[in-house]
């Protein structure tokens, strides 16, 4: 940018080349301890996963890299069930959150009035308690003999062998718990934007409420919808946390297994091969939501 | 005089299309916001279980939660630095909490003050890769790291001991997950920035380094302690990540999930409460100053 040097005005003057040099630079000094941390903080171990993947050996021996491919396939076939047992319980808990939140954004973005951030801090409440102990304070509540079930188990409304725990439902509950506020943040932004005016310029030509809000507020947040979806269904589907307490051995997901085998049994090829698996995935959906509505998008959403 | 849509037309309409049906049944309008309601207690459920367990009497020979209420307590509380190890992993949470969102709030204002103003080449990639940085789950992050440390301090000798997972290796995941979240909120801060200003105070002679201290940084500023506050909270209760690059060092979030199977000590739920009353004080105190700008501004 070219700033107006006027002859009278000799600091200015005398500083100008200098500043431009400076200019020419600053971008690269203000953006280089940035993007060297994140290059080799977050590119290069990507990189370095990806390789590990390809060698073998054991923990005793070391790993030599030996480009073994068929780790990824095997990887795959011997961990179908868990990889799909984390795509459905993701997927479900997805779907849930952006159901329940679909009225919850809707009522804060249109009807939140002076009373709209104090909503807001209430959807992000959750964030001020550790994740792990929001999942073992749902243990709590949902244990065989807890407030709930005990007190209807006394009640005889349920039968005295009724669980919660360590079934899917648990584990679904528990996910759809602690993702709820990055389904409902990013729908109520998308919201937010809608203008009021388009909602009544509908009812003016004579819309229904019901066709107005299929016609006219639906469409609009459907980049909200999806943006909804990828924040919540991604880090939902490498989750283990939700699924170790509230679930049981027989709801493994494959979050566990990479857990396990990365920090138990240290069969780091396999274990790399399973989060460079997942990591691909992670990528197909980012770039069809890119192609789908421009990848800068999302990051309003964050 | 004749303009056609000025803010109070607009908020007539607006108000008339709120009063227009008369005849509506009683519990229309109503069901949304129960319904809204509804959702937020739920959401705070989980809260309030923890923090009425921080307050129940245990009759077990071992300091254990109870799943029974057996009356009301302040023993757990006085008795906060029971239960040996607990209080130096929390201790060993904050101190990294603290470390990693300096830094990272440090970093992440540069970054975005050079995404804002300037374009340069990389500025694309730059953005993908933060864009990645955030999109990409956190298990794949924390074997990506933990792959990382392995190989190199498995094969170059110097950087064993510095790069063996610990509190180094924590930090410096800490600080490469908060840094794209840090970028952000300044540079949605940044955005409405009036350069002018900076311009003004170059005319009056100040150089580069007293024009940021003096005019740009006190106008970002809420930015950046946003962004270090978030890049706190991502800390502080950071659980995958942190599980796959600690090896034997221990933060609260993973000493707890090491004692889960043994059974819980009520002082977590102590802490719990305690970060939980901290974190939601300073939420609450920023809403109100804002609020309170906002009605000064009107």
């Amino acid at each position: 940018m070219e700033q107006p040097v006027r002859a009278d005005h000799g600091v200015a003057v005398r500083r100008k080349p200098k500043g431009r040099a400076g200019k020419r630079l600053a971008p690269y000094l203000l953006s280089l301890p940035g993007g060297f941390w994140l290059i080799v903080l977050f590119l290069i171990p990507l990189v370095m996963m990806l390789f590990f993947a390809l060698e073998t050996g054991d923990v005793l021996h070391g790993y030599q890299l030996t480009w073994n491919w068929g780790e990824f396939g095997q990887q795959l076939s011997l961990h179908k069930t868990e990889f799909l047992r984390s795509i459905w319980y993701a997927g479900a808990a997805t779907i849930i959150c952006l159901i329940v939140s679909f009225p919850l954004a809707y009522w804060i973005a249109f009807h939140g009035g002076k009373w709209k951030n104090f909503f807001l801090l209430m959807l992000l409440v959750p964030f001020f308690v550790s994740f792990i102990i929001r999942s073992l304070a749902w243990q709590f509540i949902l244990s065989d003999q807890g407030i709930v079930l005990g007190t209807l188990k006394n009640l005889h409304l349920l039968p005295q062998n009724f669980h919660i725990l360590a079934t899917s439902t648990a584990v679904i509950a528990g996910i759809a718990y602690n993702y709820l506020p990055f389904t409902a943040l990013p729908l109520y932004v998308a919201m937010e934007r809608i203008d009021y005016r388009l909602i009544e310029a509908a009812g003016d030509l004579y819309s229904s409420r019901r066709e107005a809000f299929m016609r006219v507020v639906f469409p609009l947040t459907i980049p909200g919808i999806f943006a909804a979806f990828l924040l919540t269904f991604v880090p939902a589907v490498g989750d283990y946390l939700n699924q170790q307490i509230l679930g049981g051995v027989s709801n493994t997901m494959i979050g566990t297994i990479i857990q396990t085998d990365f920090l138990t049994t240290q069969d780091y090829p396999a274990a790399a091969a399973l989060s460079a698996i997942l990591l691909a995935g992670v990528l197909v959906l980012i770039f069809l939501y890119g192609r789908l509505l421009g990848s800068r998008t999302i990051e309003e959403y964050v | 005089m004749a303009t056609v849509a000025t803010p109070s037309t607009g908020e007539a309409v607006r108000a008339e299309a709120v009063r227009r049906p008369p005849k509506k049944p009683w519990w229309r309008g109503k069901i949304l916001p129960t319904y809204v309601v509804l959702v937020l207690i739920y959401l705070v459920t989980p809260i309030l279980v923890m923090i009425l367990y921080s307050f129940n009497q245990s009759h077990a020979k071992l300091p254990q939660v109870s799943f029974k209420w057996q009356g009301f307590t302040l023993h757990w509380y006085a008795d906060v630095d029971g239960i040996p190890g607990l209080g130096h992993a929390f201790e060993l949470t904050i101190i990294l909490a603290l470390l990693a969102s300096i830094t990272s709030a440090i970093i992440g204002t540069f970054l975005a003050l050079a995404l804002v103003r300037y374009r340069f080449r990389g500025k694309g990639a730059t953005e993908q890769v933060m864009f990645l940085n955030i999109a990409a789950p956190e298990i794949v992050v924390g074997a990506a790291l933990l792959s990382f440390f392995v190989i190199l301090s498995s094969n170059i000798a110097i950087l064993h001991s510095a790069l063996h997972p610990g509190f180094f290796d924590l930090f410096l995941a800490h600080v490469a997950f908060c840094i794209a979240f840090v970028a952000i909120t300044v540079r949605a801060r940044l955005a409405g920035f009036d350069r002018s200003l900076e311009e003004a105070a170059q005319d009056l002679g100040a150089n580069a380094w007293v024009t940021f201290q003096k005019v740009t940084l006190p106008i970002i500023w809420p930015g950046v302690l946003a962004g270090a506050l978030m890049a706190f909270a991502l800390s502080i209760d950071d659980f995958v990540i942190s599980n796959f690059v600690a090896g034997n060092v221990e933060t609260f979030p993973l000493w707890v999930y090491g004692i889960v199977h043994t059974g819980l000590p009520p002082q977590v739920f102590v802490l719990g409460t305690f970060i939980f009353i901290v974190g939601f004080g300073i939420a609450i105190g920023n809403l109100l100053m804002t609020q309170r700008k906002k009605k000064e501004k009107a």
